[in-house]
């Protein structure tokens, strides 16, 4: 592999982790990333969840984009994307039942998830196997580190633990409010807001 | 928690108010922020959703209780809704473009995007989980409808005010909207415990 065509590649794959952030930046897929972000553990398990199904979606889309016609695209994106949501959601409650029941309902939401469809129809439809592939483990890699993040978050200043572990001191009085829903709004505005100094300080030309 | 037993005053509160679809389930949220720019158009989409999601039920419930339970292919749930759902969204929008053009006006431009609005897909599904007899269902999806009817209209109302307002650099557009959303979701949180639901 040529050195260039290389570096094209890198550059697919760690678009997805700060520039084009699934979350922050295209601000798709934002059901998932709220529901399921109540606990550190819950919020992992959704993103790898989240991940397989936009790496098979994407691999599947790109190998079949020639032969597909381009009227009827989206039913087979939704048929391809729809075999991998059942795929997890059958492994998920057979291995992991708990996580199963508490991700409940948004395992098979990933289907309508406008991350996958929005990356099986602006990349994956036009780009090579190759290309589409390093897109699908960059947006997996992206949204898993933010959905992570946001459950820690949350999991920390509204349970006092983090991956289950009490990490707080043991007089520490937890704020609810994080772990209910207004929390998670409250950290992704914030986040947002910090992503967006970030921009501003690293990538100056991008506002 | 819902279940077939409750009655169905309940049962529409409980979807409407204590377990609002947007602020407290966070379904649809992409369209939640992505279209609330305006009364105008939140309310086009509003009417439209309801719309959508109570015929997707009607016809998602059968696909479910008489295809796919005696023919034991549960596990195709999720494709054949999102399939059913998608065709009949488009027999829909042809249907309403032929025979009842002002209400195409009004809400034609919506009706394609809510192919992908997990809302609809959401309550076909939950009606599902809280095995709903079909009546009930229908009566749970209006009130998931009228649930996102309300808070899109709230919010779109809200974000007319804070656009105006002097909002600091980094939190002007969404980082605003998530925190105005935020302290909506708090409001809302309020109805938990009506009725004990």
């Amino acid at each position: 592999m040529s050195q260039t065509r290389f570096r094209s590649l890198l550059k697919e794959l760690t678009k997805g982790f700060i520039r084009e952030n699934p979350i922050l930046v295209i601000m798709l897929g934002l059901c998932a990333t709220l529901a399921c972000s109540t606990s550190a553990t819950d919020a992992f398990g959704m993103g790898l969840a989240f991940s397989f199904v936009m790496l098979g979606s994407n691999i599947v889309v790109a190998i079949i984009r020639r032969v597909v016609p381009s009227q009827i695209r989206i039913p087979v994106f939704i048929t391809v994307i729809s075999t991998f949501v059942t795929i997890v959601d059958y492994t998920l409650k057979a291995y992991f039942p708990a996580l199963s029941q508490s991700l409940g309902v948004y395992v098979p939401l990933i289907v309508v998830n406008c991350i996958v469809m929005a990356r099986a129809e602006a990349y994956s439809s036009k780009n090579t196997v190759m290309a589409s592939l390093m897109d699908g483990i960059g947006m997996g890699i992206g949204f898993t580190l933010i959905i992570t993040l946001i459950g820690t978050i949350r999991e920390v200043i509204g349970n006092g633990t983090m991956f289950g572990h009490q990490v707080m001191p043991a007089r520490y009085q937890p704020f609810m409010i994080f772990i209910l829903p207004p929390g998670a709004f409250l950290v992704i505005g914030f986040l947002m807001a910090l992503h967006r100094k970030f921009m501003i300080t690293f990538y100056e030309s991008h506002r | 928690m819902i279940s077939n037993d409750l009655n169905i005053f309940l049962i529409l509160l409980s979807a409407m108010m204590v377990n609002n679809i947007l602020l407290i389930r966070f379904i649809a949220l992409c369209s939640f922020f992505g279209i609330s720019n305006s009364i105008k158009t939140s309310t086009g989409m509003g009417i439209a959703v309801i719309f959508v999601m109570v015929m997707a039920t009607a016809v998602s419930w059968p696909v479910y209780h008489f295809i796919l339970v005696p023919l034991d292919l549960i596990y195709l749930r999720t494709a054949a809704f999102i399939l059913t759902i998608a065709t009949f969204v488009q027999l829909e929008e042809m249907f309403i473009r032929k025979m009842l053009p002002s209400l195409y006006r009004a809400m034609g431009i919506y009706l394609p995007l809510i192919v992908v609005n997990c809302a609809v897909l959401a309550a076909a599904f939950l009606c599902i989980d809280y095995s709903l007899g079909f009546a009930k269902s229908i009566v749970y999806t209006i009130g998931v409808g009228s649930g996102y009817f309300i808070a899109i209209i709230m919010f779109a109302a809200i974000r007319e005010v804070v656009d105006r307002a002097p909002v600091p650099v980094l939190f002007k557009g969404h980082p605003i909207s998530f925190i105005t959303a935020s302290l909506m979701s708090l409001a809302f949180l309020g109805f938990k415990g009506l009725f004990g639901l």
